[in-house]
């Protein structure tokens, strides 16, 4: 792993972005009970809060099921548009957050608390300063 | 599993350190070690099956290894005829007594606490040096990458034998001076695992180990006894912090049934023991607490005021912030609500414990009963955002009955 390229903060600390890609099955998310949707938006909400309460939020968003993506390339010069994802699998990136923080290490943790390092995959990529 | 592999993998369980330590002390190295005594397990699972286990495993395995080292310094020694390399091999080349393999895991604890090596690597170079597991096991428990914990404990290994260590054991005064860091190390360890609950938190029960192995290879030292009978309380109640269903029980819920007895009474034994040596210190007053929580199976009440005389004692000799937070829990349960939250409250001022989830979850709980009801949600809601744990996270969003 290259290391990660701090910057300074405005107190002089070191601080560095990190993007939280959600990757998860989102075919299960319409087969959920009623129930365990409502907690899943409230552990989302609770951590959303606690990172924006530690200073730590840059932004966050839910994206629209893979489905509604569409793929653009250049083929011999002219654009090709393609229905779908650009990778077919069954976990699909369904949301972010990207956080600053002073090291990898935090990022790691917060990673961690992030509800869906449970019910899917939490890559952390530090962003190139 | 075959006999011969069953008896491999015990000898592994109960050995693997001692064997380490020996070859360390004669080999000074202790990445040659453990390659030689790899090399030698190797060659165990290969051949015990085939001829049979032999009578003296843990000396059939220490002569294979310490061939495989002496091979090694033959080879650099024809290479560079250093004299220390030579010193080593003659060391090495003593026939060690099969029936009393000398124990020298204190000395291999104290060298991975040594100020040389730094302070991220120690605790989990102890889990791979003296247990024996493998960098990527520990990786995850320390929330770093396999690659990353293998590069830390290479460098530690490094380190450890650029300073020539000499993986001998130091007189008393030098155990005592430091110890304090090896206890520390294994108790980082001990939380680690207890926050890890891959293959039921296995890593805890190994923490636990090298606590017992250090209380018994420092029997003199009151911290090495008490941070045993510590870590064995909190053993003894992690299974009861989840009901049937995997739902998070809090200490207060946990019905005593749910707790090891045995496992307490082998804590309450080591923190008599300890306390009789007349050396009062940190891990005593945090194994007394919980012994205070043990004795609920008896009386079936918790004395509060006798736990936070203990806080006290822990403040005063810490003025660590987690201990003033557990104070402040014990101070509303001994002094009322009121008292703890306000106590609770003015350590919020002091920002250190601003992301530390039991803070936000004590917060809430001594908020709620004091009808502060604004200031619980957030609290509840901020502890909640702060959990790694699952359980806990469904259990502060009263997603789980209690």
């Amino acid at each position: 792993m290259p290391a990660p390229i701090g910057r300074r903060d405005k107190d002089g600390k070191t601080a560095m972005q990190v993007m939280l890609l959600i990757h998860a099955d989102e075919s299960a998310w319409p087969r959920m009970p009623e129930a365990e949707r409502n907690a899943a938006m409230a552990a989302y909400g609770a951590y959303t809060e606690a990172l924006r309460a530690a200073g730590a939020l840059v932004n966050a968003n839910r994206l629209m099921p893979a489905g509604t993506a569409h793929t653009v390339r250049l083929v011999n010069g002219a654009p090709q548009v393609l229905d779908g994802p650009y990778a077919e699998t069954r976990e699909q990136l369904g949301g972010y957050y990207l956080i600053e923080v002073p090291d990898m290490a935090t990022a790691l943790r917060w990673a961690a608390r992030c509800p869906g390092a449970g019910h899917g995959v939490v890559e952390a990529r530090p962003v190139m300063a | 599993m075959t006999a011969a592999s069953l008896a491999a993998e015990r000898a592994a369980r109960d050995s693997y350190g001692r064997l380490l330590a020996w070859l360390a002390a004669r080999g000074r190295d202790i990445a040659q070690a453990e390659d030689a005594l790899a090399d030698a397990f190797a060659a165990a699972l290969a051949t015990w099956p085939r001829d049979g286990v032999p009578d003296k495993p843990e000396a059939w395995l220490l002569t294979a290894a310490r061939r495989r080292l002496l091979d090694g310094h033959r080879r650099r020694a024809t290479a560079s005829a250093a004299e220390p390399t030579l010193r080593h091999a003659a060391l090495l080349a003593e026939e060690p007594e099969p029936d009393a393999i000398p124990d020298h895991r204190l000395a291999l604890l104290l060298a991975c606490a040594a100020p040389e090596v730094e302070r991220a690597a120690q605790a989990p170079l102890m889990l791979q040096v003296v247990l024996g597991l493998d960098a990527a096991r520990i990786a995850s428990a320390f929330l770093v990458s396999p690659a990353a914990m293998g590069q830390r404990l290479v460098r530690a290994k490094r380190r450890i034998a650029a300073s020539g260590a000499r993986f001998a054991l130091p007189g008393r005064e030098g155990v005592a001076a430091r110890l304090p860091a090896v206890l520390d190390a294994i108790y980082a360890a001990y939380a680690a695992g207890a926050q890890d609950p891959a293959d039921g938190g296995a890593l805890a029960g190994e923490a636990l180990w090298l606590a017992r192995i250090a209380a018994a290879l420092a029997p003199e030292e009151a911290e090495a006894l008490g941070l045993a009978a510590l870590l064995l309380h909190l053993e003894a109640r992690r299974p009861a912090a989840r009901d049937t269903a995997g739902h998070y029980v809090p200490l207060s819920d946990q019905p005593p049934e749910a707790w090891d007895g045995a496992m307490q009474a082998e804590a309450e034994a080591l923190l008599r023991r300890a306390f009789a040596l007349g050396a009062p210190g940190r891990f005593q007053w945090e194994a007394a607490v919980q012994s205070v929580h043990a004795a609920r199976r008896v009386t079936g009440r918790t004395d509060w005021a006798a736990i936070l005389l203990l806080y006290d004692a822990l403040l005063a000799a810490t003025a660590s912030p987690v201990v003033a937070l557990n104070r402040a829990v014990a101070l509303a349960e001994a002094g009322g609500v009121a008292a703890g939250l306000a106590a609770l409250r003015s350590l919020g001022a002091d920002g250190r414990l601003a992301g530390y989830q039991p803070f936000w979850a004590a917060m809430a709980s001594l908020a709620a009963r004091a009808g502060e009801t604004a200031e619980a949600e957030a609290a509840r809601l901020r502890a909640a955002g702060l959990a790694t744990d699952p359980a806990v996270r469904d259990f502060l969003l009263r997603l789980s009955p209690s």
